[in-house]
């Protein structure tokens, strides 16, 4: 009860932050050239000014800026986005149908980058300054430095169109339809690429920041304890050095969340997955600000969100936290 | 001159600054090997690599000389990196030192906006960012160094939080110090090393973001960026996928480098840590 009243508090706190952000980025979108009116008329094949006028009357866009931001917040108190003009749906229904494929691959790439970060990174550490070591901290450099992009790109040119594995981009067949257990593989096997290219930075940096905490860990007294007491090694670092290890791993989760969302912006665009991140992208080109500031929101609140569950599985793997607090 | 020396005997560290070496000297060397414009049609396009003379790295989808564009993105990615690396240290160490040195109510609301930064993913404040102000130049390297000040900041802060309490700074209030004097005279300096070792990571990370913004299409069209030139490849992938493969290779030598070097200095910097 304890962890939850901690993290519940850290919730609240952030709630301020978010209002500064919309309020932020809401006075930013004011100095855009053009608005949602001038878009939707470029859309119509333009009007003449007697449209323009009454369109922005419909929008509310005639209104003083701060009355437009009073309007937007109450607005949002009630869950209600706005209107997308170019995709003549409300901007939460719009946003709602790109969430899956975009939570989808961040869980993917996240379980991957972990799983894989901490198997080579207790390898690394295990094997301190000898070759397995070298290769893996090489890799993960390598790996930090690459674009993802463009990792991307090269699985593509490597993986689709010469061996033809897997499809080049997309979320799903769209020429046959696919029932239950099919249409699960094959959504898995659009996503195989898009996981590992969001995957790499994060999975580089999980390995670097596993290694140097198995190392501080590996050298703590109630290591020399517990092999003190003749636990075999594999017993040390599963039951007593993982642990302790992980707290970084998990704190590094929340840091990342934000940049692991922009990264899915680059990542479905070259997978032209029908995501969060490729609306952001779209709606940038096609100046729909309304859009746009509604993914700022959401994107938010995923960071937030994602945050407060790590501050729970915090809590769960160090209980001194929850008794501090 | 023993930091000199511990940075020469690591050999990853030596390495990055021979990596860093090279691609400064490309972009030094692009207008004396390269005279004509490098977006300038110059051949036949998609001449493969290795073989025509002419175009050692081949030609792209418009007939423009792929290596030509390679040596000029280096201008591009380094000033645009380096720049927006400035740009964002100085805001940090600003926000950081007001912060950390104050205290109360000032430390409460720069922090506010620190986090707000943070919550908000970069890439989407920096697609915000080229929404409302355009892609130039200019404009992109503002907005990538805009979104990248907050993590320096926390550092600088975290630094003058540790120093603001020491003796000496105890002394110069004594000796009537005025507070601009003590943050920018006394502390700072000794605040200093980490953020400038950090400052290696901002670059890395902003030379990323620019090529990513440039791979959509959505930073400056007008100038020879590896980050375009991938965009470019893209529609040529599935056959002459050398156009996107070489400017990638860039990219990543280059953001390798700065990493090492960065890397390497922090090693050189901090001994005792390395012994670990």
């Amino acid at each position: 009860m304890r962890i939850l009243s901690l993290a519940g508090r850290r919730l609240a706190a952030s709630i301020p932050t978010l209002f500064l952000i919309l309020i932020g980025v809401f006075l930013l979108l004011q100095l855009a050239p053009g608005d949602t009116v001038d878009a939707l008329m470029a859309q119509m094949g333009g009007g003449d000014a007697a449209t323009a006028q009454q369109l922005r009357k419909f929008y509310g866009l005639d209104l003083s800026v701060p009355a437009q931001l009073g309007s937007y917040l109450w607005h949002l108190v009630r869950l209600d986005l706005g209107f997308s003009s170019i995709y003549g749906k409300p901007v939460a229904t719009v946003i709602l149908e790109r969430l899956p494929p975009t939570i989808l691959l961040m869980t993917a790439s996240l379980s991957f980058a972990f799983f894989f970060g901490l198997v080579f990174g207790v390898i690394a550490a295990r094997g301190v300054n000898r070759w397995p070591d070298t290769l893996i901290s090489t890799l993960g450099l390598v790996f930090y430095a690459t674009p993802s992009f463009w990792f991307g790109l090269m699985a593509i040119v490597v993986f689709s169109v010469y061996l033809q594995w897997l499809p080049p981009g997309g979320f799903e067949d769209i020429g046959t339809v696919q029932r239950g257990i099919w249409h699960v593989l094959d959504i898995a096997a659009h996503l195989v690429l898009p996981t590992l290219t969001l995957g790499l930075i994060f999975l580089a940096i999980y390995l670097r920041i596993m290694r140097a905490s198995m190392l501080e860990v590996l050298n703590l007294d109630f290591v020399r304890t517990a092999r003190a007491k003749g636990l075999d090694e594999t017993h040390v670092i599963t039951r007593h050095v993982l642990r302790n290890a992980l707290l970084p791993m998990v704190t590094l989760i929340g840091l990342q969340a934000g940049t692991m969302l922009g990264g899915s912006v680059v990542v479905e665009s070259v997978f032209s997955l029908p995501g969060l991140g490729r609306l952001a992208y779209e709606s940038v080109v096609q100046r729909d600000l309304n859009t746009l500031l509604g993914i700022v929101f959401v994107s938010a609140l995923l960071v937030i969100v994602v945050n407060f569950v790590v501050d729970l599985l915090y809590a769960r793997l160090d209980p001194r936290i929850a008794a501090e607090g | 001159m023993d930091t000199v020396k511990r940075y020469f005997r690591s050999p990853a560290a030596v390495i990055g600054l021979i990596l860093l070496l090279l691609v400064i000297a490309m972009a030094v060397s692009a207008g004396f090997l390269y005279p004509r414009d490098p977006l300038a049609l110059a051949g036949r396009p998609l001449v493969w690599p290795f073989s025509n003379p002419r175009f050692l790295l081949g030609t792209d989808n418009s007939g423009r000389d792929i290596a030509a564009q390679i040596f000029y993105g280096a201008r591009i990615s380094l000033l645009i990196g380096g720049v927006a690396t400035v740009i964002a240290i100085l805001i940090g160490i600003l926000v950081g030192a007001f912060a950390g040195y104050y205290g109360g109510w000032v430390d409460n609301v720069l922090m506010r906006i620190t986090e707000a930064f943070q919550t908000l993913p970069n890439f989407v404040l920096l697609l915000v960012l080229v929404a409302v102000f355009g892609s130039t130049l200019t404009t992109v390297t503002i907005a990538v160094g805009v979104v990248s000040w907050p993590a320096p900041a926390r550092l600088t802060r975290a630094e003058f939080l540790s120093l603001r309490n020491r003796e000496f700074v105890q002394a110069g209030k004594t000796l009537g110090m005025k507070d601009v004097q003590l943050i920018l005279g006394e502390i700072l300096p000794n605040a200093l090393p980490p953020v400038i070792v950090y400052a290696s990571v901002v670059m890395a990370v902003a030379i990323l973001l620019e090529s990513a913004l440039a791979f959509l299409r959505l930073s400056d069209p007008n100038v020879a960026s590896w980050g375009n030139l991938i965009g470019l490849g893209r529609d040529v992938l599935r056959v002459q996928w050398y156009v996107s493969a070489i400017p990638g290779i860039a990219i990543l030598v280059t953001v390798l480098a700065v990493s090492l070097v960065g890397q390497g200095l922090n090693d050189a910097l901090n001994p005792r840590l390395k012994s670990q």
